[in-house]
Protein backbone atom coordinates (compact mmCIF):
# COMPACT_ATOMS: atom_id res chain seq x y z
CA UNK A 1 0.00 0.00 0.00
CA UNK A 2 1.45 3.10 -0.84
CA UNK A 3 1.76 6.19 1.85
CA UNK A 4 -1.35 8.42 2.37
CA UNK A 5 -1.56 12.11 3.80
CA UNK A 6 -1.79 11.50 7.77
CA UNK A 7 -4.65 13.51 8.60
CA UNK A 8 -5.40 15.32 11.83
CA UNK A 9 -7.10 13.10 14.41
CA UNK A 10 -9.63 15.33 16.66
CA UNK A 11 -11.01 13.89 19.68
CA UNK A 12 -13.81 14.43 22.53
CA UNK A 13 -12.98 15.39 26.21
CA UNK A 14 -16.09 15.76 28.38
CA UNK A 15 -14.04 16.90 31.48
CA UNK A 16 -10.35 17.89 32.29
CA UNK A 17 -9.48 14.37 33.09
CA UNK A 18 -10.68 13.48 29.78
CA UNK A 19 -8.73 15.86 28.09
CA UNK A 20 -5.27 14.83 29.59
CA UNK A 21 -6.40 11.32 28.83
CA UNK A 22 -7.15 12.06 25.20
CA UNK A 23 -4.02 13.79 24.74
CA UNK A 24 -1.74 11.53 26.45
CA UNK A 25 -3.70 8.94 24.06
CA UNK A 26 -2.44 10.83 20.91
CA UNK A 27 -5.02 13.38 19.80
CA UNK A 28 -3.91 15.89 17.26
CA UNK A 29 -6.79 18.29 18.75
CA UNK A 30 -9.17 17.84 21.33
CA UNK A 31 -12.68 19.36 20.86
CA UNK A 32 -14.69 20.23 24.33
CA UNK A 33 -17.17 22.87 25.52
CA UNK A 34 -17.84 24.77 28.86
CA UNK A 35 -20.39 24.39 31.01
CA UNK A 36 -24.19 25.13 30.11
CA UNK A 37 -26.42 25.20 26.90
CA UNK A 38 -23.52 27.26 24.72
CA UNK A 39 -22.55 23.61 23.35
CA UNK A 40 -24.40 20.19 22.34
CA UNK A 41 -23.29 18.52 24.98
CA UNK A 42 -24.84 19.76 28.27
CA UNK A 43 -25.51 17.36 30.50
CA UNK A 44 -25.01 17.49 34.50
CA UNK A 45 -21.42 17.06 35.39
CA UNK A 46 -19.98 17.38 32.07
CA UNK A 47 -18.15 19.98 30.38
CA UNK A 48 -15.30 22.95 31.42
CA UNK A 49 -15.20 25.99 33.79
CA UNK A 50 -13.42 29.25 32.14
CA UNK A 51 -10.41 28.29 34.14
CA UNK A 52 -10.36 24.66 33.45
CA UNK A 53 -10.58 25.59 30.02
CA UNK A 54 -7.51 27.43 30.32
CA UNK A 55 -5.40 25.13 31.99
CA UNK A 56 -6.79 21.86 29.28
CA UNK A 57 -5.51 24.86 26.49
CA UNK A 58 -1.60 25.01 28.55
CA UNK A 59 -1.40 21.34 28.77
CA UNK A 60 -2.55 20.62 25.14
CA UNK A 61 -0.04 22.99 23.95
CA UNK A 62 2.26 21.54 26.10
CA UNK A 63 1.81 18.07 24.81
CA UNK A 64 1.59 19.57 21.11
CA UNK A 65 -2.16 19.29 21.29
CA UNK A 66 -4.74 21.72 19.87
CA UNK A 67 -7.85 22.93 21.55
CA UNK A 68 -11.26 23.23 19.65
CA UNK A 69 -13.58 24.97 21.67
CA UNK A 70 -17.44 24.03 20.69
CA UNK A 71 -20.13 26.69 21.13
CA UNK A 72 -21.91 25.11 18.79
CA UNK A 73 -25.73 25.51 19.77
CA UNK A 74 -28.45 27.73 18.91
CA UNK A 75 -29.46 30.57 20.80
CA UNK A 76 -32.85 31.76 20.82
CA UNK A 77 -33.79 35.55 20.60
CA UNK A 78 -32.94 38.07 23.59
CA UNK A 79 -30.14 34.79 25.39
CA UNK A 80 -27.14 35.67 22.29
CA UNK A 81 -25.52 37.45 25.41
CA UNK A 82 -24.37 34.11 26.86
CA UNK A 83 -22.77 32.44 23.46
CA UNK A 84 -21.09 35.60 22.42
CA UNK A 85 -19.28 35.59 26.42
CA UNK A 86 -18.33 32.36 25.28
CA UNK A 87 -16.66 32.94 22.22
CA UNK A 88 -14.75 35.92 24.12
CA UNK A 89 -13.67 33.60 26.40
CA UNK A 90 -12.39 30.97 24.10
CA UNK A 91 -10.77 33.55 21.88
CA UNK A 92 -9.13 35.12 25.05
CA UNK A 93 -7.72 32.23 26.32
CA UNK A 94 -5.96 30.90 22.97
CA UNK A 95 -7.78 27.99 21.52
CA UNK A 96 -6.64 26.93 18.70
CA UNK A 97 -10.35 27.67 16.52
CA UNK A 98 -14.12 28.01 17.74
CA UNK A 99 -16.48 25.38 16.50
CA UNK A 100 -19.54 27.35 15.43
CA UNK A 101 -23.07 26.33 13.93
CA UNK A 102 -25.27 29.28 14.47
CA UNK A 103 -25.00 31.99 11.86
CA UNK A 104 -25.53 35.17 13.87
CA UNK A 105 -22.85 33.50 16.38
CA UNK A 106 -20.56 32.96 13.52
CA UNK A 107 -20.76 36.50 11.61
CA UNK A 108 -19.82 38.04 15.92
CA UNK A 109 -16.93 35.81 15.59
CA UNK A 110 -15.62 36.88 12.42
CA UNK A 111 -16.26 40.47 13.39
CA UNK A 112 -15.43 40.35 16.89
CA UNK A 113 -12.62 38.00 16.22
CA UNK A 114 -10.59 38.49 13.22
CA UNK A 115 -7.87 36.01 12.59
CA UNK A 116 -9.38 33.34 15.06
CA UNK A 117 -9.52 30.06 13.33
CA UNK A 118 -13.19 29.58 12.81
CA UNK A 119 -14.49 25.95 12.17
CA UNK A 120 -18.36 24.92 11.02
CA UNK A 121 -20.24 22.61 13.34
CA UNK A 122 -21.90 19.20 11.78
CA UNK A 123 -24.68 21.36 13.62
CA UNK A 124 -24.80 24.05 10.76
CA UNK A 125 -25.61 21.20 8.68
CA UNK A 126 -23.81 23.12 5.91
CA UNK A 127 -23.16 19.67 3.30
CA UNK A 128 -23.30 21.26 -0.53
CA UNK A 129 -20.40 23.07 -2.01
CA UNK A 130 -22.42 26.16 -2.22
CA UNK A 131 -23.28 26.09 1.37
CA UNK A 132 -19.77 25.58 2.42
CA UNK A 133 -18.07 27.83 0.26
CA UNK A 134 -20.87 31.03 1.01
CA UNK A 135 -19.51 30.41 5.02
CA UNK A 136 -15.98 30.31 3.65
CA UNK A 137 -16.25 33.84 1.30
CA UNK A 138 -19.16 35.88 4.49
CA UNK A 139 -17.02 34.37 7.49
CA UNK A 140 -13.53 33.07 6.81
CA UNK A 141 -14.13 29.84 8.13
CA UNK A 142 -11.17 27.54 7.43
CA UNK A 143 -12.70 24.04 8.24
CA UNK A 144 -16.17 22.33 7.79
CA UNK A 145 -17.41 19.66 9.84
CA UNK A 146 -19.65 17.84 7.35
CA UNK A 147 -23.16 16.32 8.16
CA UNK A 148 -23.24 12.63 8.17
CA UNK A 149 -25.05 12.09 5.53
CA UNK A 150 -22.74 11.86 2.39
CA UNK A 151 -20.46 8.95 0.67
CA UNK A 152 -16.99 9.12 0.84
CA UNK A 153 -17.19 9.63 -3.16
CA UNK A 154 -19.33 12.80 -2.58
CA UNK A 155 -16.98 13.90 0.23
CA UNK A 156 -13.98 13.98 -2.68
CA UNK A 157 -16.78 15.70 -4.69
CA UNK A 158 -17.24 18.35 -2.01
CA UNK A 159 -13.32 18.53 -1.21
CA UNK A 160 -12.82 19.00 -4.92
CA UNK A 161 -15.32 22.41 -4.68
CA UNK A 162 -14.89 24.20 -1.85
CA UNK A 163 -12.32 26.49 -0.49
CA UNK A 164 -11.81 24.76 2.98
CA UNK A 165 -10.41 22.37 4.81
CA UNK A 166 -13.15 19.44 5.68
CA UNK A 167 -13.68 16.67 9.34
CA UNK A 168 -15.34 13.97 8.86
CA UNK A 169 -16.50 11.69 11.77
CA UNK A 170 -15.23 8.24 11.74
CA UNK A 171 -16.58 6.76 15.16
CA UNK A 172 -19.29 6.68 18.07
CA UNK A 173 -23.20 8.00 17.94
CA UNK A 174 -25.07 8.54 15.15
CA UNK A 175 -28.35 10.13 15.44
CA UNK A 176 -31.15 11.31 12.87
CA UNK A 177 -29.45 12.33 9.37
CA UNK A 178 -30.95 15.83 9.72
CA UNK A 179 -27.62 17.50 11.99
CA UNK A 180 -29.07 20.70 14.00
CA UNK A 181 -32.46 20.59 12.58
CA UNK A 182 -34.02 17.58 15.07
CA UNK A 183 -36.68 18.49 16.75
CA UNK A 184 -37.58 15.06 18.65
CA UNK A 185 -36.55 15.47 22.25
CA UNK A 186 -38.07 19.03 22.16
CA UNK A 187 -41.43 17.92 20.96
CA UNK A 188 -41.55 15.41 24.05
CA UNK A 189 -39.36 17.16 26.90
CA UNK A 190 -39.74 20.96 25.88
CA UNK A 191 -35.90 21.07 26.17
CA UNK A 192 -34.00 21.29 22.63
CA UNK A 193 -30.85 19.50 21.60
CA UNK A 194 -29.86 23.38 19.44
CA UNK A 195 -30.38 25.89 21.93
CA UNK A 196 -30.48 23.97 25.39
CA UNK A 197 -27.40 21.86 23.96
CA UNK A 198 -29.17 18.54 25.47
CA UNK A 199 -30.53 15.69 23.41
CA UNK A 200 -32.67 13.59 25.90
CA UNK A 201 -32.10 15.39 28.97
CA UNK A 202 -31.48 12.49 31.52
CA UNK A 203 -34.03 14.83 34.13
CA UNK A 204 -36.24 13.62 32.09
CA UNK A 205 -34.83 9.67 31.35
CA UNK A 206 -36.25 7.43 33.33
CA UNK A 207 -35.36 3.48 33.24
CA UNK A 208 -37.51 0.56 35.09
CA UNK A 209 -36.19 -2.96 35.25
CA UNK A 210 -38.46 -5.84 35.94
CA UNK A 211 -38.08 -9.09 38.38
CA UNK A 212 -37.01 -10.90 34.91
CA UNK A 213 -34.44 -8.27 34.12
CA UNK A 214 -36.38 -6.98 30.72
CA UNK A 215 -35.38 -2.71 30.69
CA UNK A 216 -38.06 -0.12 30.03
CA UNK A 217 -36.98 2.92 28.91
CA UNK A 218 -39.07 6.24 29.11
CA UNK A 219 -38.22 9.55 28.17
CA UNK A 220 -41.00 11.82 29.72
CA UNK A 221 -44.23 10.77 29.44
CA UNK A 222 -43.30 8.50 26.69
CA UNK A 223 -41.42 4.79 26.76
CA UNK A 224 -39.36 4.76 24.17
CA UNK A 225 -38.13 0.60 24.29
CA UNK A 226 -38.36 -1.89 26.34
CA UNK A 227 -35.29 -4.36 26.16
CA UNK A 228 -35.24 -7.77 26.70
CA UNK A 229 -32.87 -9.60 29.37
CA UNK A 230 -29.89 -10.20 27.41
CA UNK A 231 -30.39 -7.56 24.57
CA UNK A 232 -28.41 -5.08 24.29
CA UNK A 233 -29.49 -1.58 25.05
CA UNK A 234 -29.03 1.73 23.40
CA UNK A 235 -28.84 5.28 24.24
CA UNK A 236 -32.03 6.39 25.46
CA UNK A 237 -32.84 8.99 22.94
CA UNK A 238 -36.06 8.96 20.62
CA UNK A 239 -34.69 8.47 17.42
CA UNK A 240 -33.32 5.12 18.91
CA UNK A 241 -36.39 3.44 19.94
CA UNK A 242 -38.58 0.69 18.84
CA UNK A 243 -42.61 1.38 17.95
CA UNK A 244 -45.28 -0.10 16.76
CA UNK A 245 -46.04 1.54 13.67
CA UNK A 246 -48.99 0.24 10.58
CA UNK A 247 -45.99 -1.85 8.71
CA UNK A 248 -43.81 -3.46 11.42
CA UNK A 249 -43.94 -4.46 15.18
CA UNK A 250 -41.25 -3.57 17.05
CA UNK A 251 -39.68 -1.46 14.39
CA UNK A 252 -36.78 1.02 15.30
CA UNK A 253 -38.98 3.44 13.00
CA UNK A 254 -36.05 6.19 12.86
CA UNK A 255 -32.18 4.56 13.65
CA UNK A 256 -30.70 1.59 15.17
CA UNK A 257 -29.13 1.80 18.24
CA UNK A 258 -25.79 1.64 16.31
CA UNK A 259 -22.50 3.07 16.28
CA UNK A 260 -20.81 4.38 13.08
CA UNK A 261 -17.16 3.23 12.62
CA UNK A 262 -15.24 3.67 9.37
CA UNK A 263 -11.72 2.17 10.64
CA UNK A 264 -12.20 0.47 6.91
CA UNK A 265 -12.82 3.18 5.28
CA UNK A 266 -9.90 5.63 6.45
CA UNK A 267 -7.50 4.94 3.56
CA UNK A 268 -10.71 6.41 1.38
CA UNK A 269 -11.32 9.09 3.92
CA UNK A 270 -7.54 10.07 3.53
CA UNK A 271 -7.46 9.63 -0.30
CA UNK A 272 -10.44 11.69 -0.46
CA UNK A 273 -8.52 14.83 0.85
CA UNK A 274 -10.54 14.86 4.50
CA UNK A 275 -7.96 16.72 6.85
CA UNK A 276 -8.91 15.28 10.15
CA UNK A 277 -10.71 12.53 11.56
CA UNK A 278 -13.23 13.34 14.46
CA UNK A 279 -14.21 10.84 16.96
CA UNK A 280 -17.89 11.38 18.92
CA UNK A 281 -18.12 10.85 22.19
CA UNK A 282 -17.51 14.08 24.40
CA UNK A 283 -20.35 12.57 26.83
CA UNK A 284 -18.58 9.12 27.38
CA UNK A 285 -15.86 8.23 29.74
CA UNK A 286 -12.11 8.46 30.60
CA UNK A 287 -12.19 4.81 29.58
CA UNK A 288 -13.90 4.84 26.17
CA UNK A 289 -11.69 8.18 25.16
CA UNK A 290 -8.16 6.47 26.00
CA UNK A 291 -9.26 3.19 24.14
CA UNK A 292 -10.99 4.69 20.94
CA UNK A 293 -8.18 7.45 20.80
CA UNK A 294 -5.40 5.02 21.27
CA UNK A 295 -6.63 2.89 18.93
CA UNK A 296 -7.43 5.49 15.94
CA UNK A 297 -3.84 6.76 16.73
CA UNK A 298 -2.63 3.29 15.83
CA UNK A 299 -4.67 2.66 12.70
CA UNK A 300 -4.20 6.41 11.48
CA UNK A 301 -0.45 6.14 11.58
CA UNK A 302 -0.08 2.44 9.99
CA UNK A 303 -2.40 3.41 6.92
CA UNK A 304 -0.50 6.42 6.47
CA UNK A 305 2.54 4.87 6.26
CA UNK A 306 1.38 1.86 3.96
CA UNK A 307 0.46 -0.24 6.78
CA UNK A 308 -2.68 -2.52 7.37
CA UNK A 309 -3.78 -1.79 11.41
CA UNK A 310 -5.44 -4.20 13.69
CA UNK A 311 -9.12 -2.38 14.27
CA UNK A 312 -10.90 -5.06 15.40
CA UNK A 313 -11.44 -4.21 19.30
CA UNK A 314 -13.74 -1.47 18.90
CA UNK A 315 -16.69 -3.20 18.84
CA UNK A 316 -17.32 -3.68 22.86
CA UNK A 317 -17.65 0.32 22.70
CA UNK A 318 -19.91 0.83 20.27
CA UNK A 319 -23.96 1.07 20.87
CA UNK A 320 -25.80 -1.92 21.33
CA UNK A 321 -22.14 -3.69 20.42
CA UNK A 322 -22.93 -3.13 16.96
CA UNK A 323 -21.29 -1.02 14.06
CA UNK A 324 -22.08 0.61 11.10
CA UNK A 325 -20.60 2.30 8.28
CA UNK A 326 -23.57 4.80 7.60
CA UNK A 327 -24.12 6.77 4.57
CA UNK A 328 -20.81 6.65 4.46
CA UNK A 329 -20.39 3.22 2.47
CA UNK A 330 -23.98 3.53 0.78
CA UNK A 331 -27.13 5.66 1.11
CA UNK A 332 -28.83 2.20 1.79
CA UNK A 333 -27.22 1.46 4.60
CA UNK A 334 -30.97 0.77 6.21
CA UNK B 1 -55.03 17.29 19.40
CA UNK B 2 -51.40 16.16 20.39
CA UNK B 3 -50.31 13.10 18.45
CA UNK B 4 -48.97 10.18 20.57
CA UNK B 5 -45.92 8.02 19.66
CA UNK B 6 -47.31 4.65 18.93
CA UNK B 7 -47.76 2.07 21.47
CA UNK B 8 -44.57 0.07 22.83
CA UNK B 9 -43.70 -3.07 22.11
CA UNK B 10 -44.17 -5.88 24.98
CA UNK B 11 -41.36 -8.06 27.17
CA UNK B 12 -39.84 -10.74 25.28
CA UNK B 13 -38.36 -14.19 26.96
CA UNK B 14 -35.18 -14.42 29.26
CA UNK B 15 -32.50 -15.11 27.43
CA UNK B 16 -31.09 -18.12 29.77
CA UNK B 17 -27.80 -17.06 30.11
CA UNK B 18 -28.42 -13.94 31.22
CA UNK B 19 -30.72 -15.17 33.50
CA UNK B 20 -28.24 -17.97 34.72
CA UNK B 21 -25.57 -15.31 35.39
CA UNK B 22 -27.79 -13.29 37.35
CA UNK B 23 -29.45 -15.78 39.28
CA UNK B 24 -25.77 -17.23 40.49
CA UNK B 25 -24.99 -13.54 41.76
CA UNK B 26 -28.14 -13.21 43.41
CA UNK B 27 -27.81 -16.76 44.88
CA UNK B 28 -24.31 -16.39 46.05
CA UNK B 29 -25.31 -12.80 47.99
CA UNK B 30 -27.84 -14.68 49.52
CA UNK B 31 -26.02 -17.77 50.77
CA UNK B 32 -23.11 -15.88 51.54
CA UNK B 33 -22.30 -16.32 55.17
CA UNK B 34 -23.50 -12.71 57.16
CA UNK B 35 -20.71 -9.91 57.01
CA UNK B 36 -21.01 -8.03 60.59
CA UNK B 37 -22.13 -4.65 58.68
CA UNK B 38 -21.62 -2.90 62.12
CA UNK B 39 -17.67 -3.37 61.84
CA UNK B 40 -17.57 -2.17 58.36
CA UNK B 41 -19.40 1.14 59.14
CA UNK B 42 -16.32 2.81 60.63
CA UNK B 43 -13.89 2.46 57.74
CA UNK B 44 -17.00 3.25 55.06
CA UNK B 45 -17.71 6.58 57.08
CA UNK B 46 -14.03 7.14 57.24
CA UNK B 47 -13.63 6.80 52.99
CA UNK B 48 -16.22 9.03 52.27
CA UNK B 49 -15.20 11.56 54.66
CA UNK B 50 -11.22 10.65 53.10
CA UNK B 51 -12.53 11.53 49.66
CA UNK B 52 -15.18 14.12 50.06
CA UNK B 53 -11.91 15.73 51.65
CA UNK B 54 -9.97 15.54 48.98
CA UNK B 55 -12.00 16.50 46.11
CA UNK B 56 -13.95 19.25 46.29
CA UNK B 57 -14.06 19.52 42.95
CA UNK B 58 -16.06 15.78 43.03
CA UNK B 59 -18.90 17.29 44.91
CA UNK B 60 -18.78 20.65 43.00
CA UNK B 61 -18.82 18.73 39.55
CA UNK B 62 -22.11 17.22 41.44
CA UNK B 63 -23.96 20.13 42.20
CA UNK B 64 -27.27 19.55 43.92
CA UNK B 65 -27.08 16.07 43.07
CA UNK B 66 -24.72 15.63 45.96
CA UNK B 67 -27.67 16.20 48.13
CA UNK B 68 -29.20 12.49 46.29
CA UNK B 69 -29.22 9.18 47.54
CA UNK B 70 -27.30 6.76 45.59
CA UNK B 71 -28.08 2.95 46.38
CA UNK B 72 -24.69 1.13 45.31
CA UNK B 73 -26.17 -2.44 44.58
CA UNK B 74 -23.38 -5.02 44.35
CA UNK B 75 -25.62 -8.37 42.87
CA UNK B 76 -23.23 -10.91 44.29
CA UNK B 77 -22.21 -8.97 48.01
CA UNK B 78 -24.36 -9.76 50.61
CA UNK B 79 -24.80 -5.71 51.36
CA UNK B 80 -25.89 -2.94 49.89
CA UNK B 81 -24.57 0.53 49.84
CA UNK B 82 -26.15 3.73 50.58
CA UNK B 83 -23.92 7.03 49.39
CA UNK B 84 -24.98 10.29 50.30
CA UNK B 85 -21.58 12.94 49.36
CA UNK B 86 -23.12 15.51 50.55
CA UNK B 87 -20.31 17.77 51.52
CA UNK B 88 -21.84 18.65 54.86
CA UNK B 89 -22.17 15.16 56.14
CA UNK B 90 -21.13 12.64 53.51
CA UNK B 91 -22.31 9.22 54.33
CA UNK B 92 -22.07 5.62 52.91
CA UNK B 93 -23.21 3.16 55.37
CA UNK B 94 -23.98 -0.85 54.36
CA UNK B 95 -27.34 -2.44 54.99
CA UNK B 96 -28.38 -6.04 55.12
CA UNK B 97 -30.26 -7.27 51.63
CA UNK B 98 -33.50 -8.03 53.91
CA UNK B 99 -33.84 -4.31 54.66
CA UNK B 100 -35.92 -1.62 52.59
CA UNK B 101 -33.63 0.85 52.21
CA UNK B 102 -34.80 4.64 50.99
CA UNK B 103 -33.08 5.94 47.99
CA UNK B 104 -32.90 8.18 44.62
CA UNK B 105 -30.81 6.58 42.95
CA UNK B 106 -30.30 2.49 42.50
CA UNK B 107 -26.97 1.03 40.32
CA UNK B 108 -26.76 -2.30 40.30
CA UNK B 109 -23.89 -4.41 38.86
CA UNK B 110 -21.37 -7.09 39.87
CA UNK B 111 -18.85 -6.23 42.54
CA UNK B 112 -16.21 -6.26 39.92
CA UNK B 113 -18.21 -4.22 37.54
CA UNK B 114 -18.69 -1.91 40.03
CA UNK B 115 -15.56 -1.79 40.93
CA UNK B 116 -13.69 -1.73 37.79
CA UNK B 117 -16.38 1.38 36.67
CA UNK B 118 -14.74 3.44 39.76
CA UNK B 119 -11.43 2.30 39.22
CA UNK B 120 -11.99 3.93 35.47
CA UNK B 121 -11.10 0.52 34.00
CA UNK B 122 -14.48 0.20 32.57
CA UNK B 123 -16.80 2.55 30.36
CA UNK B 124 -20.08 3.17 31.97
CA UNK B 125 -22.19 3.84 28.82
CA UNK B 126 -20.48 0.03 27.36
CA UNK B 127 -21.31 -1.48 30.59
CA UNK B 128 -25.18 -0.27 30.27
CA UNK B 129 -24.90 -1.27 26.50
CA UNK B 130 -23.78 -4.56 27.69
CA UNK B 131 -26.71 -4.77 30.11
CA UNK B 132 -23.71 -5.74 33.07
CA UNK B 133 -24.63 -2.22 34.77
CA UNK B 134 -28.41 -1.10 35.82
CA UNK B 135 -29.46 2.13 36.82
CA UNK B 136 -32.79 3.04 38.09
CA UNK B 137 -33.99 6.36 39.63
CA UNK B 138 -32.86 9.83 39.69
CA UNK B 139 -30.77 9.26 36.06
CA UNK B 140 -29.68 13.00 36.26
CA UNK B 141 -28.11 12.55 39.34
CA UNK B 142 -26.60 9.57 38.32
CA UNK B 143 -25.02 10.68 34.99
CA UNK B 144 -23.55 13.50 37.19
CA UNK B 145 -22.06 11.04 39.72
CA UNK B 146 -20.46 9.30 36.29
CA UNK B 147 -18.88 12.50 35.26
CA UNK B 148 -17.75 13.90 38.14
CA UNK B 149 -16.10 10.89 39.05
CA UNK B 150 -14.87 10.57 35.64
CA UNK B 151 -12.93 13.58 36.14
CA UNK B 152 -10.58 12.68 39.18
CA UNK B 153 -6.97 11.95 37.61
CA UNK B 154 -6.78 9.27 40.38
CA UNK B 155 -9.42 6.78 41.04
CA UNK B 156 -11.99 6.00 43.65
CA UNK B 157 -10.07 2.60 43.96
CA UNK B 158 -6.35 4.66 44.77
CA UNK B 159 -8.73 6.26 47.37
CA UNK B 160 -10.09 3.43 49.17
CA UNK B 161 -6.32 2.28 49.28
CA UNK B 162 -5.42 5.32 50.51
CA UNK B 163 -7.62 4.81 53.79
CA UNK B 164 -5.89 1.95 54.85
CA UNK B 165 -2.73 3.85 55.79
CA UNK B 166 0.59 2.01 56.39
CA UNK B 167 -1.83 -1.04 54.18
CA UNK B 168 -2.56 1.25 51.10
CA UNK B 169 -0.01 -0.61 49.18
CA UNK B 170 -1.28 -4.03 49.95
CA UNK B 171 -4.66 -3.02 49.71
CA UNK B 172 -4.10 -1.26 46.31
CA UNK B 173 -2.26 -4.82 45.04
CA UNK B 174 -5.02 -6.92 46.22
CA UNK B 175 -7.69 -4.97 44.03
CA UNK B 176 -5.02 -4.96 41.29
CA UNK B 177 -4.89 -8.40 41.37
CA UNK B 178 -8.66 -8.83 42.00
CA UNK B 179 -8.97 -7.42 38.28
CA UNK B 180 -6.12 -10.01 37.12
CA UNK B 181 -7.65 -13.11 38.01
CA UNK B 182 -11.43 -12.13 37.80
CA UNK B 183 -10.74 -10.81 33.70
CA UNK B 184 -11.64 -13.00 30.84
CA UNK B 185 -9.02 -14.99 29.65
CA UNK B 186 -8.69 -14.16 25.85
Amino acid sequence: MTQLFKPELVCPAGTPAGLRTAVDAGADAVYCGFQGPTNARNFPGLNFTVAEMAGAVSYAHDHGAKVLAAINSFPTAGRTELWKEAIDEAVSIGVDAVIVADIGMTQYLSKAHPGQRIHLSVQAGASSPEAINFYCRRFDIKRVVLPRILTVAEIKQVHDEIGCEIEAFVFGNIGMMAEGRCALTNYVTGQSTNMDGVCSPASHVHYEEDEDRNLKTRLGEFAIDCIACGEHAGYPTICKGRYNVSHKQEYYAFEEPVSLNLTRLLPDLMRAGVTALKIEGRQRSRAYVKAVVSAFRQAVDAYSEGGEPDISNLLALTEGSRETQGAFRSKTWR
Amino acid sequence: MRPTLPAMITHRPLSGKARLDDAGARGFARLAPPIPLFALQPLLGHIVTTIAGRHPELIARLGDNCRKRFLIDPHNLPFFLLLQPDPDRPRLKAYGRARDIEHDVHISGTFLTLLRMIDGQSDSDALFFNRDLTITGDTEAVVALRNALDNMDVTLADDVAACFGPLSRPVRAVIDLTFKFASPKP
